[in-house]
């Protein structure tokens, strides 16, 4: 009989992949639910015996059986776009059943938690610092001083957060992540509780990803032999982006309104309910098995550039042909990501911009495409890696309206606690308007009488640009966390690389609701 | 069961965990489709805190909302990938298909980044939507 593997990851069930599921269980074959290979545009993507088809829907079961089908696309592993990649942190993803133990024991799974018991919690962190891990949830912390600095604090009660809330739009490795390989995730909280001498573990993530709560639970109970005494628990966020910032998360696991913190104090000294806490990402915590088993951390140190070290799970999305996850170590640019790898654009347009990084992104111009992926080179040409998720405009983007966006957006989400982000973001979006405004009308409180020293004319152009620049300084500077103090780098870069789209334009007036 | 004594088997079900009150609050809004006035004072009343305290919270996250909207909900995703693939070029047809029968809701982002636009029903995940494809998922709803 026939074996089938077809994906049920979330992005696949969107794509019909049940119902085709359903279709080749009807004729006859034995069908096998994985995870993702993660090329995107292939999906739902059929593998017989090593080959694949796609995308596939019901209408093709009969053809690809009879192997008639023009869907064929060869050898998946030997696929261009599989076949360059350093898979490390997404070893498993299209080999393996999320749910299955006995898949995850196969291919390696548990022997980074089983070398690490052996070993005292100092010796695992300092392998977790040779290895060169940093945080990849975007700040890019060492995750071995992160761990070192829990270890050592005073407290008998510590805590594991793995922050999931990945809000970030053009990011879905920690989605795939979750509900491909969650015993992965499972087994790195488990090391970490290890190594700094925690008793319980947190996965907060999204609401919006039912498909990854349902997966990661399912994973916990079927492990929780194997992580005893570890206590994980999944939390659920309830639509705030804001939370996916460390101290907004740990208050929302508290049950507060999800507030940023002041640091200091730094989390990992009082964090969750007042302890010592490691907050990490998922890709984080997800590469922790792999550099905790037998020799994993000069590898994982062996690869990437400069200070940015290991692998990278690279994310592209929007309008760009070949969508998907793309693994490989720091350093490609951007140009062979969009390009080589990502085919250009899905509308066969040319590429106008690319946003790195989520909303709070620089948006770069293809004729910066030779930047490295690398945390300092970004930080260099100020831009920023954030979460690795790379977003593709064509040329029929206004890119005024995207910087318009990231104000409104960063007004709809802010958490209110400092005013740089709750005001400023609502006066950035009122400037943008007035740059694109056909007529400019004077601020009705400049015109009252009583108020002598405002001025009586409106601003001109430049002196409008001027206040927005000045407006981003003093949001980069002045805010508490990165909601508020990187919204201004898509609005600047699209004022610095596309001043004309900011120019009189028929104004949008979209609120976010 | 009145809604009193579903709410209060849902704060009994969170006994003994840490910071309870996301996860009931979630619960009770999944089984009454909001968190009333009510059900802030009950819930306040048996986590030791003021219903101002839960009125902060509940008023702070956008998914919990103060009344209930029985039409079919709709979450349509305009975040920047989804705009980059044309979202915002099919919402007005969306808003025409949904009436006042359906509503149609803008979430910001549904990690379907690479096949927007995307919406979702419930846990129904719906991509490569253009405007004919999500007219129909509205009509299904």
């Amino acid at each position: 009989m026939t074996t089938v593997r077809i994906s049920d990851d979330s992005l696949s069930l969107a794509l019909g992949a049940d119902a085709l599921a359903q279709a080749f269980t009807k004729a006859g074959c034995v069908v096998e639910r994985t995870s993702s290979w993660g090329m995107h545009w292939l999906e739902p993507l059929v593998e017989i015996d090593g080959m694949g088809f796609g995308p596939a829907s019901i209408t093709d079961v009969a053809a690809i059986l009879d192997g008639s089908s023009p869907l064929a696309i060869g050898v998946i592993a030997e696929h261009p776009f599989i076949k360059p990649q350093q898979r490390l942190t997404f070893a498993r993803a299209g080999k393996t059943r999320a749910l299955s133990l006995a898949d995850y024991k196969a291919t390696g799974g548990w022997d980074g938690l089983t070398r690490a018991r052996s070993m005292s919690g100092a010796d695992v962190i300092a392998e977790v610092s040779q290895s060169g891990l940093r945080g990849r949830g975007g700040a890019g912390f060492p995750a071995g001083i992160k761990w070192k600095t829990v270890a050592g604090a005073p407290g008998s009660r510590k805590y594991v957060v793995c922050n999931a809330d990945e809000g970030d739009s053009g990011t879905f490795a920690d989605r795939m992540l979750m509900e491909g390989d969650p015993f992965q995730l499972i087994e790195g909280i488990a090391i970490a509780a290890h190594a700094v001498g925690a008793q319980r573990g947190y996965i907060y993530t999204r609401s919006e990803y039912p498909h990854a709560i349902a997966k990661l639970r399912a994973a916990i109970i079927l492990a929780q032999d194997i992580i005893a005494p570890l206590h994980i628990e999944v939390r659920e966020g309830a639509g705030a982006y804001v939370c996916g910032e460390e101290t907004a998360l740990l208050n929302s696991i508290e049950g507060k309104r999800g507030v940023v913190r002041a640091k200091p104090p730094l989390p990992a000294l009082q964090g969750l309910f007042g302890c010592p806490t490691v907050v990490n990402n998922v890709l984080t915590i997800a590469a922790i098995p792999h550099i905790l088993s037998e020799g994993g951390a000069a590898q994982y140190a062996a690869l990437g550039v400069d200070r940015s070290l290991g692998t990278k799970p690279i994310q592209l999305a929007g309008n760009i042909r070949h969508g998907g996850l793309y693994e490989t170590a720091f350093g490609i640019t951007l140009h062979d990501l969009v390009y080589a790898i990502g085919g250009g654009t899905a509308s066969s347009r040319p590429v106008k911009a690319v946003q790195v990084g989520g909303p709070l992104g620089a948006y770069i111009a293809p004729d910066q495409f030779d930047l490295p992926f690398d945390y300092e080179a970004y930080a260099r040409a100020d831009a920023l890696i954030g979460h690795g998720g790379i977003v593709v405009f064509d040329d029929t983007a206004d890119m005024g309206a995207m910087a318009r966006f990231a104000m409104a957006f960063c007004a709809a989400e802010s958490c209110g606690k400092c005013t740089p982000c709750r005001i400023g973001s609502t006066r950035g979006v009122e400037l943008i308007d007035g740059l694109r405004a056909h007529e400019k009308a004077l601020d009705p409180v400049n015109a009252l009488p009583q108020m002598h020293n405002a001025p009586k004319q409106t601003r001109s152009r430049e002196a409008d640009i001027a206040l927005l620049e000045d407006l981003c300084e003093t949001m980069k500077y002045g805010s508490l966390c990165a909601l508020g103090g990187f919204a201004p780098y898509p609005v600047l870069s699209a004022l610095k690389h596309w001043p004309q789209d900011f120019e009189q334009n028929d104004l949008e007036r979209t609120d976010l609701g | 069961m009145t809604d009193t004594q579903t709410i209060a088997t849902m704060i009994e079900a969170h006994a003994g965990s840490e910071g309870p009150l996301l996860p009931i609050l979630h619960d009770v809004q999944r089984a009454l489709g909001c968190v009333s006035p009510a059900s802030e004072g009950q819930i306040a009343a048996a986590l030791n805190l003021s219903r101002a305290e839960v009125h902060g919270v509940v008023s702070f996250y956008h998914d919990f909302r103060e009344e209930a909207d029985p039409r079919p909900c709709v979450e349509l995703c305009r975040a920047e990938a989804c705009q980059a693939r044309g979202v915002e070029a099919i919402v007005a047809r969306a808003e025409a298909a949904a009436g006042n029968r359906v509503r149609v809701a803008s979430v910001y982002c549904l990690g379907l980044c690479s096949v927007g636009p995307a919406a979702r029903v419930g846990d129904q995940l719906h991509a490569r939507l253009d405007a004919a494809a999500l007219a129909k998922v509205i009509e299904n709803a």
